[in-house]
């Protein structure tokens, strides 16, 4: 099977959905010609041409809008935000408009648009191509969540949401475009070559949205988490020899709480892990659900692991990461608990 | 009926392999635009927003309505900062390709618009920079070293560790803080500028974005706040044809100028060869008296070319002509000021290199220095705990929980 980093996982994904399907558009700065900062869209307009996948201008807000517009007029848009961090000037469109506009319209109305953004840290972006704003998102009612830890999700996943008739928020976390990442810097980069998610299929195939993954099997204890997180996680507890169960949520909204629950109702023991920082973040929503239905099998607190509560600052990237030294001290003290 | 509806994509004159196409940009003769009164109501002087001021003509004589007269020691002065950007900017291009720093953006093709701005501004007068105004702390007399403990992330940094490379700020100094985030200042300086009306001080605010970021709803909220209240601010900006690799036709300049949205608003619009020093200078003197004399705000367009890549994490070569800055017809401003200086008997090739080389000394005596209050892998180093203060004036203690936590964490390592 064909060996793909995330980058070119991604570029696959929208590659398929262009050439099946004459209503998908991909629009963003700098995506056409260029083909991304990142190189996601590379080709994609020489392919398609430039009526499919459109250079914007440099207006957030002005993208996700017209996005709407087109989708309301039957096409698939796919919107790039160069960052996370630049999604805001959209943040209106997004929460009062994309989000909303099937359930204000009673039905009638509806635009299935796909924003596509990479996000988190660990690449020295200091505190404007830093952020996992993923929360701010999930707490919206109307619009899906997706994050993707690995090339194969990544693809699946950027499909399915390019088909679903509902908006998705698709946050790539741009560490690990390139390789997984357990959270140690000094250590030379890994390819996606080495994991078995790097192994992706060139053609059409999808991944649920709506579906964690048990990205481990294990029985001591459950790390829920997503992104990068999840190969810092593993990395964490094979360092302390635990056998933990690793979800992968995939899927902030709407989420698998069977699979979460299921998990932690066998462990009795729970971790939650994300970059993001940590008040009012998405380990909060886990940690309240999980709490609600597994209240009787617990046998420590629900502990969570994130960022610190602050911008995330360039000379202290890996201060204030979640490292696995972090994530280490939380899996002890759950694990230690009576 | 046949529908002759169709997306019209705007065209980018000339990609890598193309023969460079500068034949989009209106230009016209140094000398020849008017300069009307300073108080000239924003109806009466739209011309200017489709001309080009220019001042300095092809034979690097200084011509017409607009020339400043400035004193060839002033001009001089302006060279030298010029110089010194460009010299600091090479330097910190490189030693960014050696590792010691994470990134860096150069203002190479751009420098004479901070600088002849930054002279013709009074030093009390607010600055809302975009990250390629560099040039704005040498005019204002912030120490090299300075600027690069900032790049170096060093027990010295300004910003405490906390910004991106280039990310400066100089509250003394009256330049504002950099987002990253482009285009927030644009706002933020009308607001600033609103604030000197109310108060009732001459003070005049300044602000700088990229056709690029022209784009975002910020630079709209900037011209409407102004017009609607004839804020002391003067808006300027920095056309140099590219956006990363987005030709500014995408920005909307393929049907109008960018200076013509100004009268759209209601404000002085003015077009400027922002590689002319003259024409910058006095085109911002024009503006700057304008706005104290209650006139109101002027956008300013200034034409120029982003000659360096966009940043340290950009590679241009991938999406314009190799020599397209060669034949950009309004030349290189470093170049003109200097050969104008030479006309006029105030500078010669040898003085030009001797201060070259007395720069490239103090930038790298400067950097000598700089390293030795600490890098981001070696020597001295910020104390971790400083990313928990200042999120607020004062900790909470769930800040402060988090600073003990990251102690724990750190000993245990």
């Amino acid at each position: 099977m064909p060996q793909m980093n995330m980058i070119q996982a991604l570029n696959s994904a929208m590659d398929v959905m262009l050439g099946r399907d004459p209503s998908v558009v991909i629009m963003g700065e700098d995506v056409g010609y260029f083909g991304g900062v990142f190189r996601c869209t590379e080709g994609l307009q020489r392919k398609y041409g430039e009526h499919r996948v459109l250079d914007t201008p440099i207006a957030e807000g002005g993208i996700v809008a017209t996005a709407i517009g087109m989708a309301v007029n039957g096409l698939r848009p796919v919107a790039e935000i160069q960052f996370a961090d630049y999604i805001y000037p959209a943040y209106d469109q997004i929460v009062s408009e994309l989000a909303r506009i099937r359930h204000r319209s009673g039905g009638e109305f509806s635009a299935p648009v796909v924003v596509r953004t990479p996000c988190g840290g660990g690449i020295r972006g200091g505190q404007t191509h830093s952020q996992s704003p993923e929360a701010l998102f999930a707490h919206i009612c109307g619009i899906k969540v997706v994050m993707p830890s690995n090339p194969y999700d990544a693809k699946g996943l950027l499909i399915t949401a390019i088909e679903d008739d509902d908006p998705v928020i698709f946050f790539e976390p741009k560490r690990i475009y390139n390789g997984p990442f357990d959270g140690d810097p000094h250590k030379p980069a890994v390819p996606w070559s080495t994991h078995p998610k790097g192994e992706v299929p060139d053609g059409h195939y999808t991944v649920p949205i709506g579906k964690a993954e048990v990205a481990r099997q294990g029985s001591e204890l459950t790390i829920v988490t997503y992104g990068t997180m999840v190969h810092v996680s593993e990395a964490a507890a094979r360092g302390l020899g635990l056998d933990a169960e690793i979800i992968d949520v995939r899927t902030m909204v709407p989420l698998d709480t069977d699979a979460i629950c299921g998990s932690v109702a066998r462990t009795g023991r729970c971790v939650i892990v994300h970059e993001a920082t940590r008040f009012g973040g998405f380990g909060a929503e886990l940690s309240a659900t999980i709490q609600e239905q597994c209240f009787w099998n617990l046998q420590a607190p629900i502990l969570r692991v994130a960022g610190w509560d602050t911008p995330y600052p360039h000379a202290f990237e890996w201060e204030y990461f979640p490292g696995q030294a972090r994530v280490a001290r939380a899996l002890k003290a759950v694990m230690e608990a009576a | 009926m046949v529908s002759k509806s169709r997306l019209h994509v705007p065209k980018t004159p000339a990609r890598p392999g193309d023969q460079p196409d500068f034949s989009y940009l209106r230009l016209s003769p140094a000398g020849k635009t008017p300069r009307p009164d300073s108080t000239a109501p924003a109806s009466e002087i739209r011309y200017l927003s489709e001309g080009l001021v220019r001042v300095l003509d092809d034979a690097h004589q200084a011509v017409g309505p607009w020339h400043p007269h400035l004193d060839a020691k002033d001009l001089q002065v302006g060279l030298r900062h010029m110089l010194l950007t460009r010299v600091f900017d090479d330097r910190m291009q490189r030693i960014q390709r050696s590792g010691k720093i994470s990134f860096y953006m150069r203002s190479m093709g751009e420098e004479a618009i901070s600088v002849a701005m930054g002279m013709a501004l009074r030093p009390t007068d607010m600055a809302f920079p975009s990250y390629r105004n560099q040039a704005l702390y040498f005019v204002r007399g912030r120490p090299v070293v300075d600027l690069m403990c900032q790049l170096l992330s060093n027990t010295r940094d300004m910003c405490k560790g906390r910004q991106l490379p280039v990310m400066y700020q100089w509250r003394e100094g009256r330049i504002f803080s950099i987002s990253g985030n482009l285009a927030t200042q644009f706002p933020q300086a009308v607001g600033w500028a609103m604030a000197a009306a109310i108060k009732g001080t001459d003070d005049v605010a300044v602000s700088w974005l990229g056709d690029g970021s022209s784009a975002e709803a910020d630079f709209h909220h900037a011209l409407l706040f102004a017009s609607v209240y004839q804020a002391p601010v003067i808006l300027n900006v920095v056309n140099n044809q590219w956006a990363i690799s987005t030709f500014q036709g995408f920005a909307g300049g393929e049907h109008q100028t960018f200076a013509a949205r100004g009268p759209g608003f209601g404000i002085a619009g003015v077009r400027v060869d922002g590689n002319d020093f003259l024409a910058v200078h006095a085109v911002t003197q024009w503006a700057a008296e304008r706005a104290r004399l209650g006139r109101g705000p002027t956008l300013i367009e200034h034409v120029t070319y982003r000659a360096a890549a966009h940043s340290t994490s950009d590679d241009p070569s991938r999406y314009r002509p190799k020599d397209d800055y060669e034949r950009f017809p309004l030349g290189d401003p470093v170049e003109r000021l200097k050969q104008h200086l030479i006309r006029l008997n105030e500078w010669s090739e040898e003085r030009h290199a001797a201060l070259i080389a007395e720069l490239e000394e103090h930038v790298a005596a400067s950097w000598k220095e700089a390293v030795s209050y600490g890098t981001l892998s070696d020597g001295p180093r910020l104390d971790p705990r400083l990313m928990f203060e200042d999120v607020f004036k004062d900790m909470p203690a769930h800040l402060a929980r988090q600073e003990a936590e990251l102690r724990a964490e750190l000993e245990q390592k």
